[in-house]
């Protein structure tokens, strides 16, 4: 074994030796290194109990409310499982849609999620408004067709 | 090696010959204004694709053309800081001085599309997100990149003797490539706020193709100006370490 070959297994053995590390310490702070926590896993108790944690969905469609002084909104955060109340106060994120990705961080209270934060979580699609449109109708198209096949 | 032609026995082109700083100066002064011709020549295209050609996007609006820069950028902070990691382990293994020099070249390119990366994400974040920064696992290992690239640099500032700094810096540097999978795996091993990747090998990009189109010119036209920018650099390296030798007297003579 010329000495550059020896130099070389050693740097190739170093390197695996440090991603092993690397994993293994990853794996090990799985629950500290996830960003928010799923409707479901808030269902499951695997959420922080008494302390602010962030809870991430799809906003359900049609469940947004807003109270009559403007600025506090209610709305229901779902992972299609399970589903969690969300009341909020202040201004929404641009993206905020219903049916879109978002990210909220607050406590519980009875059951309840009173958030002090909210962020839009923006999918990696990119289209133009055209090919959206476009998108939505087939998908009414197919309902359609599903719901015929089902009523009959 | 110190073989005059360029040529091997098996005539293909020797690529040790390249290996030296005193043969590579030239070569890479011939190459360097090349590059920067065509990352012009892209960048020019690439921002009317972006800005011109490419459709309003239906959810973001006007605010998805951060990716023509964004994505450009992020993606090469990451395959520098990945060639830098290379000519370091070169620089360990064959214990060659241009790849120490390489190395060094690369790290403050990287580090500036680290930081563009970082900042267009975070004017694009304010208003798509609702923030400018959150720590998720994407941003964290984005910004430990940027802290690695300026690690990397500092080492080597601090010390004197040129060939000590390239080991130390190497150590370092291949250290730090761990972080690369990391950054990249981040938003699918994690919940992030930062979405998963819109571009991937196994799959068509979940975009339009305009906007695709826009998207890989400019990463080209990053690709060329980085390769330009750390030819440009490693010239200024060889000719400071290698200042005492007679060749650069000879050719720093012909430039008076």
């Amino acid at each position: 074994m010329k000495p550059r070959h020896r130099r070389i297994a050693l740097i190739v053995a170093g390197v695996a030796g440090l991603a092993l590390a690397t994993t293994l310490v990853l794996q090990a702070f799985q629950q500290n290194l996830v960003f928010f926590f799923t409707p479901s896993q808030v269902a499951a108790n695997e959420a922080p109990q008494g302390r602010a944690f962030r809870v991430g969905g799809m906003v359900e469609k049609g469940s947004v409310k807003r109270q009559p002084d403007g600025v506090t909104v209610q709305f229901n955060v779902t992972d299609t499982a399970k589903t969690i109340q969300v009341a909020y106060k202040g201004v929404l994120p641009d993206l905020f849609r219903e049916g879109k990705g978002v990210v909220t961080q607050g406590r519980l209270e009875n059951g309840r999620f009173v958030a002090s934060e909210v962020l839009a979580k923006h999918d990696e699609n990119y289209m133009p408004p055209e090919a959206a449109d476009a998108v939505k109708k087939a998908q009414a198209t197919n309902q359609k067709a599903v719901n015929t096949v089902v009523n009959k | 090696m110190s073989s005059a032609t360029p040529q091997t026995a098996s005539g293909g082109i020797n690529w040790f010959k390249y290996s030296s700083p005193q043969t590579f100066f030239p070569l890479a002064g011939t190459l360097a204004p090349w590059f920067a011709a065509i990352a012009a020549v892209l960048f020019v295209a690439g921002l009317y694709i972006g800005f011109f050609v490419a459709p309003t996007d239906a959810q973001q609006g006007e605010s998805y053309r951060i990716i023509f820069i964004h994505v450009p950028a992020a993606w090469m902070s990451m395959l520098i800081y990945l060639a830098m990691a290379f000519w370091a382990g070169m620089g360990l293994a064959f214990n060659t001085r241009l790849s120490g020099m390489m190395a060094t070249a690369l790290a403050p390119t990287g580090a500036l599309f680290t930081f563009i990366a970082l900042w267009t994400g975070a004017l694009w974040g304010k208003p798509t997100w609702g923030t400018w920064w959150v720590w998720d696992a994407r941003l964290t290992s984005e910004l430990l990149l940027l802290f690695l690239y300026f690690g990397f640099m500092a080492l080597q500032a601090a010390m004197d003797d040129p060939r000590r700094a390239d080991k130390a810096g190497a150590v370092l540097a291949l250290v730090g490539v761990i972080n690369i999978p990391i950054i990249y795996f981040s938003v699918k091993w994690w919940n992030t706020l930062h979405q998963g990747a819109s571009v991937s090998l196994k799959s068509a990009p979940t975009m339009a193709a305009t906007m695709f189109t826009g998207m890989i010119v400019m990463v080209f036209a990053c690709w060329a100006y980085a390769i330009a920018a750390a030819l440009w650099r490693v010239r200024c390296i060889i000719l400071e370490r290698e200042r005492r030798s007679e060749w650069v007297a000879d050719y720093l003579e012909t430039q008076k």
